[in-house]
């Protein structure tokens, strides 16, 4: 179970909706996966071509919750009227803050980040910010009141995996609202082991969208969050510098 | 009237008055849109009573997809 707010998701898997093949795809996808939450873009319409399908449209929204970002927006005042944008359609209250800071490596603007936090929960959003794995950051933000934290664990898109377990599990460790690792992760052993060091859920897109098999990457996925977490609940055992026998060492028959 | 909507300038033919008249213009009336009116979202209870002035400034916008 994953709390956000007052809300409770059976599937600690957020899947994104970009960059899939096609809708049959992608709708295949998004059901194996069992996700509750997706997540989407606003952009500007094409008026004057409008019979381009619309992914949002083919699906039956009352089953998911929609989890609108502010993709593009490099201010807080961007980021908040996307927001505003988003929550006018009355299919959301939460939102995904994400202000890039970097063109290259596309790491959140921590500034900005909190201004425009502080602003949407004054208006009553639910706020996930997308940040980068900075332990500082999401206590303050924590603080400021935040219904979770999003940290990547490697640059968005790049499916490096996890860099610094170390920084992951200390946010986890310290923060009490939800930890939700956003960005970076490749393969399902990143999934399983974010989720086996305690983060209550992964937001992934290009791992899925990206893979050769789209709908078996989603459920691959899928079982990896699930294990992950299995496994954090279940508690592993400490790591010991020698080995230690599995057989008793008591008993041993030996032919003399 | 001249309108500019998303960034492009449009002249809309006479009938075209309100923010209902553009969804019917541009055969848009069943898609989820959010619709601003010179930087003001339009409540979507009031597209058949907003009107457009000549001038205005509005932007159409919709989910796609995104993580």
């Amino acid at each position: 179970m994953l709390k956000i707010g007052n809300q409770t998701f059976e599937s600690h898997f957020l899947l994104g909706t970009g960059k899939f093949p096609d809708f049959k795809i992608q709708k295949q996808a998004v059901e194996v996966s069992k996700a509750n939450i997706l997540t989407f873009a606003l952009r500007r319409m094409n008026v004057f071509q409008p019979d381009q399908p619309n992914f949002l449209e083919m699906l039956d929204v009352d089953k998911y919750t929609l989890l609108p970002n502010t993709a593009g927006a490099s201010t807080a005042e961007e980021a908040i009227r996307t927001a505003h944008l988003a929550k006018s359609s009355g299919l959301c209250d939460m939102v995904k803050v994400e202000i890039i800071g970097d063109a290259r490596t596309l790491l959140p603007d921590p500034l900005e980040t909190y201004k425009a936090c502080e602003v949407l929960l004054e208006e009553g959003f639910i706020v996930l910010p997308y940040i980068s794995d900075d332990l500082v950051l999401a206590k303050r933000l924590e603080v400021l009141g935040v219904h979770a934290v999003m940290p990547g664990v490697s640059p968005i898109g790049s499916g490096q995996g996890i860099l610094n377990p170390t920084q992951l599990q200390l946010i986890i460790e310290t923060i009490n609202i939800p930890v939700i690792v956003d960005a970076g992760i490749g393969s399902p052993a990143d999934a399983a082991l974010a989720m086996s060091l305690g983060a209550d859920g992964i937001l992934l897109n290009t791992a899925v969208s990206g893979a050769k098999d789209p709908v078996k990457m989603a459920n691959a996925m899928r079982l990896a969050i699930q294990a992950g977490r299995l496994g954090y609940e279940a508690g592993r055992i400490d790591k010991r510098e020698n080995a230690v026998p599995s057989s008793p060492v008591e008993g041993l028959s030996v032919s003399e | 009237m001249k309108v500019t909507i998303n960034g492009q300038e449009v002249q809309l033919p006479e009938q075209v008055q309100t923010i209902s008249g553009i969804r019917k213009h541009f055969n848009i009336e069943q898609a989820l849109t959010i619709i601003e009116q010179n930087k003001k979202i339009v409540d979507k209870n009031k597209y058949d009573s907003q009107a457009l002035s000549d001038g205005d400034r509005i932007e159409i916008v919709h989910f796609v997809g995104g993580g």
